[in-house]
């Protein structure tokens, strides 16, 4: 991204004043008339939303094998569609800080072992039912236990015993202290419905939008309902999804205006986007990032001379470049990226250094035969992203092979299993909660098998923390620690890219995922003008 | 006749259920299952026991394929694994979908190639003869998603005349549905055409040569009646074959397209189906399009002996 398109991003997310970015964008040499028509599609004048309308989204990542069922989400369409109609406990925000939902307030209490929430009152689900402290423990409960097929399940296990303690208030017991366990509680599977309820084809919540009707994979429709909670989400009248798989077709629906926003723009492509005045782009830094997780518990990269000497013959700008269009920040070999408050901003930036990397390889006492699995499954342009991985590392004396997997089954064998393979991961809103999930010696996605004790010693001491001045230095060394000595090579972060038609207002850049974390149906407005 | 056309369907049932075997057990060897596939990057030891113990995945393969056999007979095909619900259900508004297509791509495409291979086998030599088979040979080495592109390119976005997404649904008027359903139409057109005209232009020249034309020209006969009466209905064999083959790539084929266009078809279910291991819905997806398959073909071989009297009453 270049300093223009930084500006203006940094106008969408509010972080500058109109006077402010008037005065950079001169600098910049841009003209005033192109300056005020950027306020103006930022929406900056910022009015109380208008009610009314219909949103006609065109969203990726549906599959006819969908279900509403909040324990079966796996990706985008299905979320998005639930969370228009479903609550979550608690929200992130677009700074990734957790703020309040069906849960108001919350306190912990000995040592981040207990924790004591507060409901909110005067919510009705749709059917009319009034929701209570017992419906909490329930939509919970569908995530946890051995019978649970959830993918929140693992970041519930923590909870030892949860109970509706009054009729507005939940108590969870926890096995271990833990100070971010809001972050798990505000996993995208983790949606409130009635006591009991089953009928998944007919979902009930409390969100700000009614059920219509859902073909799985191809489209959905759900419409604004009155006695919403929240009066600043919920303003459209209608929203209609479109499943669209196919980047060209999605590219070209909202060029022709059959849709208002889609997400995951094509970056090669995006000049199509920027040709169509009536057309808005918005970019958010995220935590989604590419990785090549070699196994340190394996064979040859046991050796950490070995995975030194291949982080420093990989060219991350040309891998930023090439991957994603130069959209991302440069990675460091550490999952935490950028954007996240606790970021170290003093790790040194590995740079493509042939010559280290020749160093550490003569060092290495073991084999030198390394074997990539490659698959687009992994991420898209994976494939050719690992050639380019490959012709880098031989420039610094590695000749390594790259083996093509076949995309279908590449999670169930080759991830977890090869000693050197591609994965990627959509980032997670607290720094210990991606540590904790594939980090941790006994995580269940260790994927680069890293088995360091005092790595969890101090992961598990991070999380007991609650005093900020005292946690930010040992989430800083965990960053450190996986930087020097693990066997994560993460060449880039992506950004998130959306598009919006300029009539669409109040859509502000998410740095958590696209669509503004899930939640666009609800928090957008349409004004014609 | 009636003796023939039995004997075709009793194989054809046999062949059926050889399919359904084939279909069952080479799904069941690609890696994973459906518990693994749905969870992808998320599952867990826990959470893929969990999926597979609801489901009955724990059985052994023989077993569930002889449960689903006894099922089908009677026409349940069970319930589809991501959904529960009963797999026709879930088929019939893809399967309407599909065959809509097929049949309004066909509509127009068969009566254009066969009048195209005779007109350019009338004018054997001449430019329109030369143009058209250069225009077949350019549309037929084009992929079909490239030739698709393009006619949303300049159609849809840049001249707005059709819309980008054909996303038709159960409520979609008639009139409507042909609307939408132009663009992909069209590039099913642009695919086809090409092989059963050319197909049609090479029997019509090979029946030409025989000498009974000949004597029908010297009759005084004019050219086109020559062709259409007396060559053509010699020349069906080989183009009622080409023909029902394409028909049946028109049903079972046409997934790319119906992805580039955003169509709700049964190809997309399909191809969802087996990435997720959804085997009730590739069995019941896969006896279909065996179905319209050996169909086509029995209907394509009836036809064929139909029209050669020498086979009609064999002595």
């Amino acid at each position: 991204m270049n300093r223009w398109e930084e500006l203006q991003q940094a106008a969408l997310t509010g972080r500058l004043t109109r006077r402010q970015f008037m005065a950079r964008a001169a600098a910049l040499g841009v003209s005033t008339s192109l300056a005020s028509g950027v306020l103006a599609k930022a929406g900056y004048a910022d009015d109380a939303p208008k009610q009314g309308g219909t949103l006609n989204i065109g969203i990726a990542g549906g599959s006819t094998t969908d279900s509403l069922d909040p324990t079966t989400y796996t990706d985008s369409m299905a979320f998005n569609v639930a969370f228009a109609i479903m609550n979550q406990l608690i929200e992130t925000d677009p700074n990734n800080k957790q703020i309040p939902s069906l849960f108001k307030s919350w306190e912990a209490s000995a040592g981040a072992t207990k924790w004591v929430f507060k409901v909110q009152d005067g919510v009705t689900f749709h059917n009319g039912k009034t929701l209570d402290a017992e419906d909490i423990v329930y939509s919970v409960n569908l995530h946890r236990g051995k019978d649970s097929k959830s993918g929140a399940a693992s970041g519930l296990k923590p909870i030892a015993d949860i109970k509706a303690s009054d009729k507005l208030e939940v108590t969870m017991t926890l096995s271990e202290g833990d100070a971010d366990f809001i972050y798990p509680l505000s996993d995208y599977h983790v949606l409130v419905v009635p006591k009991d309820f089953k009928d998944w084809s007919h979902p009930i919540g409390t969100g700000a939008y009614t059920f219509g009707s859902y073909d799985p994979g191809v489209s959905a429709n759900v419409k604004r309902y009155k006695d919403h909670w929240n009066k600043d989400r919920g303003h459209v009248d209608e929203v209609n999804f479109t499943c669209i798989n196919d980047t060209a077709a999605r590219m070209n629906a909202i060029v022709a205006g059959q849709v208002d926003i889609i997400h995951r723009v094509d970056t090669a492509t995006i000049d199509l986007i920027k040709a169509v005045p009536t057309l808005a782009l918005v970019m958010a830094h995220g935590g989604y990032h590419a990785i090549y997780a070699a196994r340190c518990d394996m064979d040859p990269f046991k050796d950490p001379n070995l995975r030194k000497a291949v982080k420093y013959g990989i060219d991350r700008e040309q891998l930023l470049k090439a991957l994603f269009n130069g959209y991302g920040a440069l990675g460091n070999d550490s999952p935490i990226p950028p954007s996240d408050p606790y970021f170290n901003k003093d790790l040194e930036q590995t740079k493509y250094d042939p010559d280290k990397a020749k160093f550490y390889l003569k060092k290495v006492t073991g084999t030198t035969k390394i074997v990539l699995s490659a698959s687009d499954a992994a991420f898209n342009g994976a494939v050719d992203a690992a050639l380019l991985f490959q012709a880098n590392e031989k420039a610094a004396g590695l000749d390594f092979e790259v083996k093509k997997e076949p995309a279908d089954g590449f999670w169930d064998n080759v991830w977890l299993k090869a000693p050197f393979c591609e994965s990627y991961w959509g980032g997670r809103p607290a720094a210990t909660q991606m540590f904790t999930t594939a980090y941790k010696s006994d995580a269940a996605w260790n994927e680069t098998g890293y088995k360091v004790e005092a790595f969890d010693k101090l992961l598990a001491e991070a999380k007991k923390t609650v005093a900020e001045d005292k946690r930010a230095p040992m989430i800083k060394e965990l960053q450190k620690m996986v930087h020097e000595d693990g066997g994560a090579i993460i060449p880039a972060f992506k950004d998130w890219v959306d598009a919006t038609a300029t009539k669409v207002k109040g859509y502000k850049p998410h740095s958590m995922f696209d669509l503004c974390n899930g939640r666009a149906a609800e928090k957008v407005w349409i004004d014609e003008a | 006749m009636l003796k023939l056309i039995a004997q075709r369907l009793a194989l054809g049932l046999i062949t059926l259920w050889a399919a359904s075997v084939l279909i069952f057990f080479t799904t069941a060897l690609l890696p994973g299952d459906f518990a693994s596939a749905m969870l992808g990057q998320q599952a867990t030891a826990e959470n893929t026991a969990a999926i597979r113990a609801e489901l009955n995945l724990d059985r052994p393969l023989v077993l569930r394929y002889t449960d689903w056999l006894s099922g089908a007979v009677r026409g349940e095909f069970g319930n589809s694994l991501a959904s529960h619900r009963p797999v026709s259900d879930e088929i019939k508004p893809r399967l309407f979908n599909t065959f809509f297509l097929a049949i309004y791509a066909a509509l127009v495409a068969v009566p254009l190639a066969v009048f195209l291979g005779v007109m350019a086998a009338i004018r054997q030599g001449s430019t329109f003869d030369r143009g058209v088979n250069v225009g077949a040979l350019l549309t037929i080495s084009v992929p079909e998603f490239f030739l698709g592109y393009l006619l949303m390119m300049f159609l849809a976005a840049h001249f707005r005349i059709f819309p980008v997404l054909s996303a038709v649904n159960a409520s979609t008027p008639f009139f409507s549905r042909l609307y939408f359903a132009f663009l992909p139409m069209i590039t099913l057109v642009l695919v086809i055409v090409a092989h059963m005209m050319r197909m049609t232009r090479a029997s019509v020249l090979q029946v030409m040569a025989s000498p009974y034309i000949e004597m029908a020209y010297l009759k005084g006969l004019p050219k086109w009646r020559v062709v259409v009466q007396h060559a053509l209905p010699n020349a069906l064999a080989p183009i009622v074959n080409v023909i029902a083959l394409n028909l049946a790539y028109l049903v079972v084929g046409v997934v790319v397209v119906e992805r580039v266009f955003v169509y709700p078809g049964m190809g997309q279910m399909l191809v969802d189906a087996v990435s997720k291991r959804n085997v009730p819905v590739v069995l019941a997806c896969g006896l279909i399009f065996a179905v319209v398959f050996i169909g086509l073909n029995i209907l394509a071989d009836v036809l064929s002996i139909m029209s050669n009297p020498r086979l009609r009453h064999p002595r």
